[in-house]
């Protein structure tokens, strides 16, 4: 089975030739931040261009707010620069950024009307976005606390929309929306990048990261992966056991040192049903299939390879980081 | 399909029947079912206000159910995560353990008789986790995926029959779910029945049977094969969102390209794919094999064109 993470497809540097036509927008060049002893942030380069949605991945700790706050122009960098549109970040370059936090940004006791006027009063003259979408027109005189999540998070769009930036900087947009509004979350991202602007955005949802034209994997602080999902993932397998008693099946993998995930009977179950791939499936990324099917041993079970997740992969990139 | 338990045990079931519940005038949960087997996986998916919390709250027995009936076992047999860490953040790691330890009776961190640890013992739990380190550490201080796993190691301490977990997932990092996941593969190899919700559909796939919640009422349930085996009609992609008023209506984005649902009629369905190919000229719609985030998706464009019609 082929390593995970072949260096030469993960480099940045080769990863994507379609950045150069396109205008950047903002670029990270060998950016760090120290904290006292503690390197958040360690030599990172980025690049945003007009049209194009990066998407930022890593987990709890590799350096991703950190990254956006610099970007933000908030926090100072340690060394190498930042630069949006072309300039140091700056009270002008900022009024050309969308930036959506966590928390959505929303004023909880103002109606999402006046929370609109208020933004675009701020960013008066920076430029006129659409209009609120019709789903929100029934919800503009609500207070935004008493709004469910998912009209408040819709709402934090249009206002992060509002003065039609150039940038937008998302931090997990989508968190907590069922799939098929995150779905029409993502028209509105997708849409946003076919009008011109560059997006960055940050999640923890390996289903998103397929929305993005690139992806960037940071560990520890550093750029451990970039491209397309499927540049990273490349020719990696994963060892997938099939065991009508998996708990059987999983403490014979636990004992052999082999961590392995339920996957479950997956969609694909019921076409197995009698046949030598029925039962429930444990994934066992990053190990050869030989060594799974010996730790295996007696016990009835099928293992075959299928290709890795990103989800895997990423896994393994975070571990290395 | 039976966990070690397996045999007679494998014939009982903790769940829903049929359960309605209100607050004032409005209806959180409408006529919901769901049966949470022994040594299974029972996934419920549904965004933030589908229902979620409130049906996990009446199985784990937190609220009474206005309608229909809920089957536990007894409350010293639940394991319950309440939306949140479920964790005291002023107590550190070792006195949260001991404390819920002491709540079920349970001497030290030692397993209940008749329990289904097959060996397991809490201690193993931290370090497999990464919380070793941090016995000794106030909760509080710890990062969310950090008190999510703590959490779920707590609810499964008393070896319950029926583990409920709410959302233990949401907002953790990729790192930690990991570690959750292999939390609640440990229960339902056990034999424990574990119920969890979640919004992300990859997770609900390793699940062995699933319960799609929309507004409070059940959009789709079953094992994952057979919700998508379920999907009306057909489900085309094409490269860009479809021009048409009412194809559009049945149009998701996906990975960069257009899924539109085409219902079972005939008619309906030569229009909407007329109008796909007009609205990508030269490229001819193409069919897919569904998935569970198409079946979902679709399921829930139907109750918003109901919703619509009506």
């Amino acid at each position: 089975m082929p390593e995970i993470a072949d260096p030469e497809i993960a480099d940045p540097e080769i990863a994507d030739p379609e950045i150069a036509d396109a205008e950047i927008l903002a670029e990270c060049a060998g950016v760090s931040r120290v904290f006292g002893r503690f390197t958040a942030v360690d030599g990172v380069d980025l690049a945003v261009g007009s049209g194009e949605v990066v998407g930022l991945l890593g987990a709890n700790g590799a350096g991703k707010t950190t990254l956006i706050r610099m970007l933000l122009g908030l926090l100072p960098v340690s060394a190498g620069s930042v630069r949006l549109f072309g300039q140091p970040p700056s009270r002008a370059s900022r009024r050309r950024v969308g930036y959506l936090p966590q928390g959505l940004g929303l004023y909880d006791d103002l109606t999402i009307a006046e929370n609109l006027a208020f933004s675009r009063a701020v960013f008066a003259g920076a430029g006129t976005g659409p209009d609120l979408p019709d789903s929100l027109r029934r919800y503009v005189t609500v207070a935004v606390r008493d709004l469910p999540l998912g009209v408040a998070r819709r709402a934090a769009f249009a206002q992060v929309l509002a003065h039609a930036p150039d940038l937008l900087l998302l931090d997990e947009p989508t968190s907590g929306v069922d799939p098929l509004a995150r779905a029409r979350l993502w028209e509105t991202i997708s849409q946003a990048a076919a009008d011109g602007a560059g997006v960055i955005v940050t999640t923890h949802n390996m289903e998103e990261a397929e929305e993005c034209t690139r992806l960037v994997v940071l560990a520890g602080g550093r750029v451990v992966a970039a491209g397309t999902a499927v540049q990273i993932v490349g020719p990696a397998r994963t060892a997938v056991v099939r065991a009508a008693d998996w708990p059987a099946a999983l403490r014979r993998l636990e004992t052999a040192g082999l961590r392995a995930v339920l996957a479950g009977t997956g969609v694909a179950g019921a076409g197995l049903a009698g046949t030598a791939l029925a039962g429930t499936a444990l994934r066992v990324p990053g190990r050869p299939d030989a060594e799974v099917a010996a730790a295996l041993g007696d016990l009835p079970a099928s293992v075959t390879t299928e290709p890795a997740t990103l989800e895997e992969c990423f896994f393994e990139l975070a571990a290395g980081g | 399909m039976t966990g070690p338990a397996g045999g007679d045990r494998s014939a009982t079931w903790w769940g829903a029947e049929a359960v309605s519940v209100s607050f004032g005038g409005l209806r959180a949960l409408d006529q919901v079912s769901v049966a949470v087997r022994p040594g299974q996986v029972t996934a419920v998916v549904g965004g933030d206000g589908a229902g979620k919390t409130t049906l996990l709250r009446c199985i784990a027995g937190a609220l009474a159910v206005a309608g229909g009936a809920v089957r536990r076992p007894g409350a010293q047999r639940i394991g319950y995560l309440p939306p949140g860490t479920g964790v005291y953040d002023d107590l550190s790691v070792a006195e949260n353990l001991e404390f819920r330890s002491a709540v079920f009776g349970m001497k030290g961190a030692a397993a209940r008789e008749g329990g289904w640890g097959g060996g397991w013992e809490v201690g193993e739990y931290l370090e497999r986790t990464g919380l070793a380190a941090a016995r000794e550490r106030l909760t509080g201080q710890l990062s969310g995926g950090m008190r999510r796993k703590l959490g779920v190691i707590a609810a499964m301490l008393p070896e319950p029959e029926l583990l409920v977990l709410d959302e233990p997932t949401t907002g953790v990092d990729p790192v930690s779910r990991a570690d959750l996941w292999w939390l609640i593969a440990r229960a339902a190899a056990g034999g424990a029945a574990v119920l969890m919700s979640t919004t992300y559909l990859d997770e609900a796939a390793r699940a062995a049977h699933v319960l799609v919640l929309d507004a409070g009422r059940t959009l789709a349930e079953g094992t994952p094969a057979e919700i998508v085996a379920s999907v009306p009609g057909t489900i085309v992609v094409v490269p860009s969102r479809p021009d048409g008023e009412d194809e559009r209506r049945r149009a998701w984005r996906r990975a960069g390209t257009w899924r539109v649902w085409q219902p079972a009629s005939q008619a309906a369905k030569q229009a909407a794919s007329q109008a796909a190919e007009q609205g990508a000229v030269g490229v001819p719609a193409k069919e897919v094999t569904p998935d569970l985030q198409d079946a979902v998706c679709v399921a829930a464009l139907r109750a918003e064109l109901d919703g619509a019609d009506a």
